[in-house]
């Protein structure tokens, strides 16, 4: 059997296209929630650190990496959850960034708050709420185009 | 006491805390003043529940007699919860409820620091991660006293007469038992008692821009992390909270 099943590498990238279930325009990997892939005999096992300690989305979120393996082939899955260290929003990937800024979403910043507006790029803004729509974001306003945004917080 | 027993112990008083304020908040749910804050206020709850699994998790493998955190938090009675009794006391208005939550985060944060460079690898994990949760409460909750406190004449008179009403619940976190001895003689946990100093400072600081007084009254309540005499408010919570595991045994989503 030695060799008969798919490369990490690709199951990697089968991961990555994988959307995050509540901010769907980036990746589980883009999200630097998958820490690990790696083969157990036969049993594939993807490591997960899951972002907030109470995230709802957690467990459908093994339940669609696993989902999305199985279309692929692979159904003898592990998912394994690791909480140290704990994540943080450096896992994020360059490209799950942009994308998110696209989306209307700022990226977060060591600064502790949004660089600039996602929809118009002005830098007059301030914070309305520290939490958001779901436990990783914040919402802040826009004082150019006056129009509110997500804030995907820096922890 | 055994080392073990004291764990299991000392892992209930963390995960009651998480799970009985958590559920407290979650009251609010639907409820809150404005949409930001209702929001703020789940997502705080949220939190505070995903650490309780964590806790009672633990707690229930340290036991080692098959109880999952979800058997620990619906099917024990009042008696057997370690929570502070501050973590029981009502919502009342928006004000008391964001006092309780700065009263609480501002004991957590400097706990979970401790722990997460305690000897216990389990704990520290665990309490690494709900740090960074608890020092993003902090600063709302610290941000709200303060913004209530030196607000309005009606703000602050409310925000006064929950600090007098929440305040002898904060001598309890500080009190050492024999389970705190414990954790402390394991190199686990602090000393309780040692975590003062940094409190008071941080409650000094934040009233002193909220405009409120710490009381000087020394009266304190205590017997909720012992279990010995929680307020009759618990009851009143466990009967919310564990309802539909009591009238259908085991259910699940
Ligand atoms: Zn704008």
């Amino acid at each position: 059997m030695v060799g008969s099943h798919p490369s990490t590498e690709e199951v990697w990238a089968w991961l990555d296209l994988v959307p995050d279930p509540e901010i769907p325009v980036i990746s589980v990997v883009d999200l630097g929630i998958v820490r690990d892939v790696d083969w157990d005999r036969g049993t594939l096992v993807v490591t997960v650190t899951p972002t907030y300690s109470g995230c709802p989305a957690t467990s459908l979120i093994a339940l669609e990496i696993e989902a999305a393996l199985a279309a692929q082939g692979v159904r003898d899955i592990r998912i394994e959850t690791r909480i140290a260290p704990a994540w943080t929003t450096d896992w994020l990937s360059e490209k799950g960034r942009a994308r998110l800024e696209e989306f209307g979403i700022a990226p977060p910043q060591k600064a502790g708050g949004p660089d600039r507006c996602p929809r118009c790029g002005a830098r007059d803004l301030e914070r309305v709420s520290q939490f958001g729509s779901t436990p990783c974001k914040a919402q802040w306003r826009c004082r150019e185009c006056l129009e509110p945004f997500d804030y995907f917080k820096c922890i | 006491m055994d080392e073990n027993a004291a764990l299991f112990e000392f892992l209930l008083r963390m995960g009651d805390n998480t799970l009985i304020l958590g559920h407290r908040v979650s009251e609010w749910c639907g409820h809150a003043p404005v949409l930001e804050e209702d929001i703020a206020l789940a997502n705080t709850a949220l939190d505070l529940i995903g650490q309780t699994q964590m806790w009672l998790g633990l707690a229930g493998e340290i036991e080692g007699q098959g109880r999952s955190a979800d058997d620990l938090a619906f099917l024990r009675d009042a008696w057997d919860f370690r929570n502070l009794l501050l973590v029981e006391q009502p919502n009342g208005d928006f004000g008391q409820t964001m006092m309780r939550q700065f009263l609480f985060d501002a004991w957590h944060l400097p706990m979970l620091t401790m722990l997460a460079v305690g000897g216990h690898e389990r704990i520290a994990e665990i309490a690494a991660k709900a740090a960074k949760e608890a020092a993003y409460h902090l600063d709302r909750s610290a941000d709200l006293v303060i913004g209530l406190g030196d607000g309005t004449e009606e703000s602050h008179a409310r925000m006064q007469a929950a600090l007098d009403l929440l305040w002898p619940y904060m001598a309890e976190p500080f009190e050492a038992d024999e389970v705190d001895a414990a954790m402390t003689e394991a190199g686990v946990a602090p000393d309780p008692g040692t975590m003062r100093g940094a409190f008071m400072e941080k409650v000094g600081a934040v009233m002193d821009a909220a405009t409120l007084t710490v009381p000087e009254r020394r009266f304190a309540q205590t017997g909720g992390k012992s279990g010995v005499r929680h307020s009759e408010h618990l009851g009143h919570i466990l009967t919310q909270m564990q309802w539909l595991q009591r009238a259908y045994p085991g259910a699940a989503w």
